[in-house]
């Protein structure tokens, strides 16, 4: 009887502990709403299953029990009854695969026009970089990757001139604009995630993957590596910041481009001073005078 | 219909004359290079618990540094991230696939299907000694420089040999050493496991009168043979990337400012080849947990097991199927997206004949005459946890599901439960079941129900929680989370509260280990078939069953092996080898 106590407990136990525990998804800040929705009719499903199954075991386990003089109740099989079970778990499994794969296409389907944002992973911390005015990215290779140019860009590719790159602090994207994140990475697994946008790709090295989001409110979010990548994994952070449009634009215009880096670059090395790169107003002109003046 | 397996035929004589079983006469030959499948069975397991109890203790560590961050300096990263990785190896493939293949599968195939021995015995003694082996080069990656790998039981590339990750110099060639090892010892031991199941059944023992156990453990070592070679080629590769500078899996590698000599691999590619062996493993590992619970059900509610013929076919189609859904573990690994599509609806296929299987589980228990044995207790609990992880599995196989919660808690708690808790709930309820077979005495009874309720509610109570840190966001092989802004204070509360249920737990397995051995030299003797179970092994001349487990004359078969119950039957069992006259004269009387 205890055991019928027990499971009965159990089922009890796990829907109470599912609608009072605090340990609930973090609020959601993307258009991603759709796959919490996924999650909440997996629970019903699923959860009207479990609760089901041990419920009935637990009745069997009263009912049933073991009296003197008893025999069991010989059927060896009930086809039709097995037919009828399967079936409707068949039901069950479509009704949670169709709106997942709905919603997996559109997943895997960017919206044209989005923005695009490139996160360069490495161990153990997290770079980005953007288009620039002309709305294109220069192309890569981990072989140009030199102190002088950390994101490897190829200095020939004029699309790679006005990219502007963030390195060593927080990113921001704007408001309401849809955006797919392409991810490199030039040593090992990483994955960029966002809890709050619920969505994420691992980051292979020797190839670039992608996802998409649309950030839905502002405010400041951490960026988690979800992809064991060594012993720093736990500490490859950093932070997002979503962006109403005006105080957007006013953080990208003090970013500095990959063609400002390497006039600051050149310019450090005449003076012989170490590169740090650093965010500086966009105008090439100032930032030489902005070192020189520093130097005196 | 209730003909299934009754029928009496002429058994046709015999054509093939009895095997000529090989005769030890030394010490040494009996008990340590013995070719007595038993004893394999009992090597192979002794062997098993031993390194899982290695990796039980590394799971305390892991659990004091989760549980209380700030606490225990002496547990630093490289530690953690090599603690977890030798913790999940051994559970998964020293513990549970050998206990299961090497274990149970020795000790249970050549009885149940009324055979002397294995048809190889002195390739399956050659097995035990290669997958010793196996474990000692494990073990030996402690002693090394640099130590044993920390690069996760997936042991992904390139991290798995770069400098950034613990154990990446001579620690992952030992691992890999050490898998190829296991791996050429369970194909020895699995093409007699497949043979003997195939060639040696005694007279009248069709396939479909076989248990269910032989089925689960049968078609696993199927799925061995056939995916373990995905993992010896991985293996291989990932070694000579290592060793000789090949790129099999490297693309160009910037490690720390440095430009490395490699160029062109794919680290994908190591993914299909490891998932495609480590999808049917998990099988590996819960189809023996289906076939023994399903025998551990019929004899404690003495009823036949619910639908065996659809039980048989669930096995083998979940067998089947298990080698078409592996890249459900690669949805954010960047493959081809696309991939999503297929992988998640063959995954949720699985779920169907794995559902049926528990529905029929239960419709066992319907109208049945339920003996509340530490077995059944096992058993019922098996069931619960079992639906449990089979649901969770559910929400992670869903391809867009899957996004927020791969690489989090959540899937931590998920195959914890569907082969952490589960099949091990099953390897507990079968040594309380056939422990007196192989002893001949009765273990405990109350130090078994303390082992029980502890083990089943405390595990519960781990697993449950962990889910719902998956769904905070909290991620997965993090050495600690440190501050964030989303996971609130509370959640470490109950990280804390988890460890020490974790330690609660592990102080019953104490009792359990404990009663296995005082029961030994104290315990109930249990006499013949003290559970009145159909099955031949239950039928031998002696127990524990002598060399030859059968005596003179090997068994004849007449029936299928859950006649419990049968209207009109003497007693509420009938034996396998009972002869028909026998079931109806005592009837009669």
């Amino acid at each position: 009887m205890v055991i019928a106590i027990v499971l009965v407990l159990v089922v009890v136990g796990t829907v109470v502990f599912h609608f009072v525990s605090p340990w609930w998804w973090t609020p959601i800040a993307s258009n991603w709403g759709y796959i919490d929705d996924t999650i909440v009719l997996t629970f019903w499903i699923t959860g009207f299953v479990f609760v089901a199954v041990v419920l009935f075991m637990a009745y069997c386990a009263v009912r049933f029990r073991h009296r003197e003089g008893n025999r069991s109740f010989y059927e060896p099989e009930n086809a039709k009854l097995e037919w009828w079970l399967t079936g409707l778990t068949t039901l069950g499994v479509v009704g949670m695969l169709t709106p997942g794969l709905f919603v997996w296409n559109q997943y895997v389907t960017v919206p044209d026009g989005a923005d695009r944002l490139e996160v360069m992973g490495k161990q153990w911390d997290w770079s980005f970089r953007l288009p620039g005015k002309d709305g294109k990215l220069g192309t890569t290779n981990v072989r140009l990757i030199s102190d002088t140019n950390p994101f490897g860009i190829n200095p020939k590719d004029p699309n790679g001139q006005d990219d502007v790159l963030i390195e060593g602090e927080n990113l921001h994207i704007p408001l309401d604009r849809p955006v797919k994140v392409l991810l490199r990475s030039i040593d090992v697994l990483h994955d960029f995630y966002v809890p709050e946008f619920r969505a994420k790709m691992d980051m292979v090295p020797g190839m670039v993957t992608y996802f998409w989001f649309t950030p839905i409110r502002t405010g400041t979010f951490d960026i988690l590596c979800f992809e064991l990548c060594g012993v720093g994994h736990y500490i490859m952070r950093s932070q997002v910041v979503v962006d109403a449009p005006a105080a957007y634009d006013a953080w990208l215009s003090k970013q500095v481009t990959f063609k400002q880096s390497l006039v600051a670059a050149a310019n450090s090395a005449k003076a012989g001073k170490k590169l740090v790169l650093r965010a500086t107003p966009t105008d090439g002109t100032e930032t030489e005078f902005a070192r020189s003046a520093s130097h005196r | 219909m209730a003909e299934v397996g009754t029928e009496f035929r002429d058994i046709a004589p015999a054509e093939v004359e009895d095997v000529e079983l090989y005769h030890a006469k030394s010490w040494i030959t009996k008990y340590v290079f013995s070719q007595d499948a038993k004893v394999i069975a009992i090597q192979y397991s002794l062997t098993a618990i031993g390194i899982g109890l290695v990796a039980l203790v590394l799971s305390w560590i892991m659990r004091l540094q989760l549980g209380f961050p700030d606490s225990f300096s002496f547990i630093d990263p490289e530690d953690y991230y090599q603690f977890i990785t030798m913790h999940g190896m051994i559970m998964v493939i020293y513990l549970l696939t050998a206990l299961f293949l090497g274990g149970f599968g020795n000790y249970l195939i050549p009885l149940m299907v009324g055979a002397r021995d294995m048809v190889f015995p002195f390739v399956n003694m050659v097995s035990y000694w290669v997958y010793l082996t196996a474990v000692l080069v494990l073990l030996a990656s402690f002693f090394v420089p640099g130590g044993p790998t920390g690069a996760g039981w997936t042991l992904y590339p390139p991290q798995a040999i770069l400098s950034g990750t613990p154990g990446s110099g001579a620690g992952i060639v030992l691992m890999l050493v050490s898998l190829a090892l296991f791996i050429v010892g369970f194909t020895m031991g699995g093409l007699n496991y497949v043979t003997t199941v195939l060639q040696a059944r005694t007279r009248g023992m069709t396939l479909m009168r076989m248990p269910l156990t032989v089925w689960g453990i049968f078609v696993a070592t199927i799925l061995a043979l056939l995916a373990f070679p995905a993992l010896l080629v991985g293996a291989v590769m990932m070694t000579l990337d290592s060793v000789l500078g090949t790129s099999f899996f490297m693309p160009s590698i910037v490690e720390q400012g440095e430009l490395l000599n490699y160029g062109g691999g794919s680290p994908i590619l190591f993914q299909h080849l490891f998932w495609f062996f480590g999808h049917p493993e998990v099988y590996i590992v819960a189809l023996p947990a289906f076939g023994i619970v399903s025998d551990l059900l019929s004899v404690h509610a003495r009823r036949h097991i619910f639908g065996y013929r659809m039980m048989v076919w669930a096995i083998v189609i979940i067998g089947a199927l298990s080698f078409v859904v592996w890249a459900h573990h690669m949805y954010v690994s960047g493959m081809n997206p696309y991939f999503g599509f297929f992988f998640a609806t063959t995954t949720l296929i699985i779920a169907v004949p794995t559902a049926l299987k528990v529905y029929n589980w239960t419709l066992t228990l319907w109208r049945a005459n339920i003996q509340f044995t530490l077995p059944m207790l096992f058993a019922l609990a098996f069931l619960v946890t079992f639906v449990n992880g089979g649901i969770t599995g559910l929400f992670l196989g869903n391809v867009v599901v899957d996004v927020p919660l791969s690489d989090t808690m959540f899937v931590v708690a998920h195959f914890h439960m569907v082969m952490g808790v589960a099949p091990l709930l099953v390897i507990f309820g079968a040594i309380y079941h056939w422990y007196p077979l192989m002893t001949g005495r009765m273990l405990n009874q109350t130090m078994g129900h303390i082992h029980f309720w502890v083990t089943f509610v405390g595990a519960y109570a781990i697993f449950l929680p962990i889910h719902y840190l998956g769904f905070l966001g909290v991620p997965r092989r993090y050495f600690e989370m440190g501050e964030t802004t989303f996971i609130p204070d509370s959640a470490q509360s109950l990280n804390a509260f988890v460890t020490v249920m974790a330690l609660i737990v592990v102080f019953a397995q104490i009792i359990f280990l404990y009663n296995m051995v005082w029961t030994l030299f104290k315990g109930k003797m249990a006499g013949r078939n003290p559970w009145k179970a159909t099955t031949l092994e239950w039928q031998t001349a002696d127990v524990p069953p002598g060399h030859g487990n059968f005596g003179q004359d090997l068994p004849v078969v007449y029936r299928w092996a859950y006649d419990y119950g049968v209207p009109g039957a003497a007693e509420d069992f009938v034996p396998q080898n009972q002869p028909p006259e026998q079931v109806t004269a005592a009837a009669a009387e």
